[in-house]
């Protein structure tokens, strides 16, 4: 009788590969939206990686870019690809002694880099320390401090942003490669190619990084056309974001835009390959000290205490 | 680098040249005696004298000390080429020789009936300092260093520096004080009392700006655009005029 039934059509067995290649090809047929007729949906679709893309790529997907982000922001992006330049390696220097935890270079970070307003993504966190314990405990740090002015009596701040690690987690781990160190060793993301998985968020030590829980939203006529494709155009919902040293800026030689705006010159910035660039000197004449050193990340992120 | 101690002034210069000479001319006399004694000797020791100086990076340093430097300042004290924007004199109060030069010099310590404000303020070491340890008594759109010499208010840091010497080196060095302009090309130097008033040094405190959301708070709302919140930074610095580049709240 066994043998009766499996000459029937209907009990012919499928074995379980076969069954689950079907499965995998029907479930995939319905993940792609084969309706979407759109010429430009295809090319975002099947766009390459940055670091793959040769000039004419490039130039297209920035083309293709600037379009949509006029169609949907009603803004006129002009989006670089500055490369890295050669012979520079970015450090930076935030002087503790100095800092008075104002939060200016929370905010210019916000306006030069398009974070969404709403929901709200800042890229630098300003902790507060009391002083005279015995070391810089992390765990009783305070970051929502809003006393009516600063310096308070009794305290210490200490911004934290993206260290810019010579050895970063985050890109170990990003499954995508959708974040690399660059030559000038800024990590950087590309936002076409972040799957939103968040390995990276749980990786960093410094908790540096941002998740766009929903698609950003920011004023239009705050919006900052001048960007990077690697740096501050717009973000989309579910991709990772982070501080990228202002590449749009520094690439072209200016000073981050948190540099610029903090009152008491508290950040310093420059080439730690050039021997006489502000960060060498620090790092030469002042007592510095990296975040969780014995992590090894070797961060890029000089804090030192000038007085 | 101990710079802020130097004197420049013309007749210093002078003195310092004949010292120069004078140090040559022993240095020679004292090579001639070495080389009548023991000539080996001397050229044993002028090698290593330049090999060290080679190797050593401080003294490597000093030999290659060509800074690039502005017009506006004399000497080679080691001011990098910088632009500063001029001094924040208060409205209508510069030059001070439009109302001072006809008036007599009272030297005396009293209480004053025109820069009423100034002295109500003055919080900066003011129990050892009068106006006229700075101020120029004879020309009073100069400042005055304790050698003598007289600067202009642009380069006001010689004056600042005379007791704070180190964090003059520092200001050189670009790390006290804030830069703008372009990190591997010009900078744009703040001179002290860009942000420190130099009648009364110490830094006023801030209203800081608000803290991040809580995440607990973060929720998903509907907005309209005009509904988006704000950069908080446009109340103190507004959008639209280029604020990037400029200075630090006016105070």
């Amino acid at each position: 009788m066994p043998k009766e039934i499996k000459g029937h059509n209907l009990s012919k067995s499928i074995s379980r590969r076969g069954f689950l290649k079907g499965a995998a090809l029907g479930l995939a047929s319905t993940a792609i939206p084969l309706g979407q007729a759109d010429a430009s949906f295809w090319e975002a679709y099947l766009q390459k990686h940055f670091r793959e893309m040769n000039e004419d790529e490039l130039r297209a997907v920035i083309k293709r870019l600037e379009k949509e982000y006029a169609e949907e922001y009603d803004v006129n992006f002009n989006i670089k690809t500055t490369k890295a330049m050669p012979g520079t390696l970015f450090g930076y220097g935030l002087d503790l002694s100095r800092c008075i935890g104002c939060r200016r270079c929370v905010y210019a970070c916000v306006r030069e880099n398009n974070q969404s307003r709403d929901p709200q993504i800042h890229w630098i966190t300003v902790l507060r320390f009391k002083k005279g314990e015995k070391w810089i405990d992390l765990e009783e740090s305070e970051k929502y401090y809003y006393p009516e002015a600063v310096p308070e009596e009794g305290y210490f701040y200490m911004p934290v942003q993206c260290q810019q690690c010579e050895n970063p987690p985050c890109v170990r781990v990003c499954p995508t490669q959708a974040t690399w160190k660059e030559p000038d060793g800024i990590v950087v993301i590309d936002y076409n190619w972040c799957i939103g998985c968040r390995y990276c968020m749980a990786s960093c030590p410094y908790g540096a990084r941002r998740f766009n829980l929903a698609k950003p939203r920011i004023r239009k006529e705050e919006l900052n056309p001048e960007s990077h494709y690697l740096g501050n155009r717009p973000r989309y919902a579910g991709v990772v974001e982070k501080c990228i040293f202002c590449v749009q800026r520094t690439r072209a030689g200016r000073y981050p835009a948190c540099v610029e705006i903090c009152p008491v010159g508290a950040r310093k910035f420059g080439n730690l390959l050039d021997p006489k660039s502000e960060i060498r000197y620090c790092i030469e004449n002042k007592r510095v000290f990296r975040l969780k050193e014995d992590l090894n990340t070797y961060p890029k992120f000089y804090y030192f205490f000038a007085t | 680098m101990n710079s802020c101690n130097r004197n420049d002034g013309g007749n210093d210069r002078k003195s310092t040249s004949n010292n120069i000479e004078y140090i040559k001319q022993e240095r020679s006399g004292l090579s001639d005696m070495l080389i009548k004694q023991k000539g080996s000797l001397a050229v044993f020791v002028f090698i290593v004298a330049v090999l060290v100086s080679f190797m050593h990076p401080a003294v490597a340093a000093a030999g290659s000390n060509g800074v690039e430097v502005n017009g506006a300042n004399s000497g080679d004290d080691g001011i990098p080429e910088f632009f500063v924007p001029p001094p924040p004199f208060s409205e209508g109060i510069f030059p001070c020789s439009q109302c001072h030069a006809d008036m007599v010099v009272n030297k005396k310590r009293r209480k004053l009936y025109y820069h009423t404000n100034i002295q109500n303020m003055f919080k900066h070491a003011e129990k050892q300092r009068w106006c006229l340890d700075c101020h120029n008594p004879d020309d009073r759109d100069r400042l005055r260093l304790a050698s003598g010499r007289l600067i202009t208010f642009e380069e006001s840091y010689y004056l600042c520096g005379q007791c704070h010497g180190t964090i003059f080196r520092d200001w050189k060095a670009g790390v006290h004080g804030k830069r703008t302009g372009m990190w591997n090309g010009k900078k744009e130097y703040r001179l002290c009392v860009h942000c420190h008033n130099p009648h009364a040094p110490r830094f006023k405190p801030l209203k800081p700006l608000p803290p991040p959301i809580k995440p607990g708070d973060i929720k998903y709302r509907k907005l309209s655009p005009d509904e988006i919140p704000s950069n908080p930074l446009n109340k103190i610095f507004p959008l639209k005029t280029d604020s990037r580049s400029k200075n630090a709240e006016g105070n």
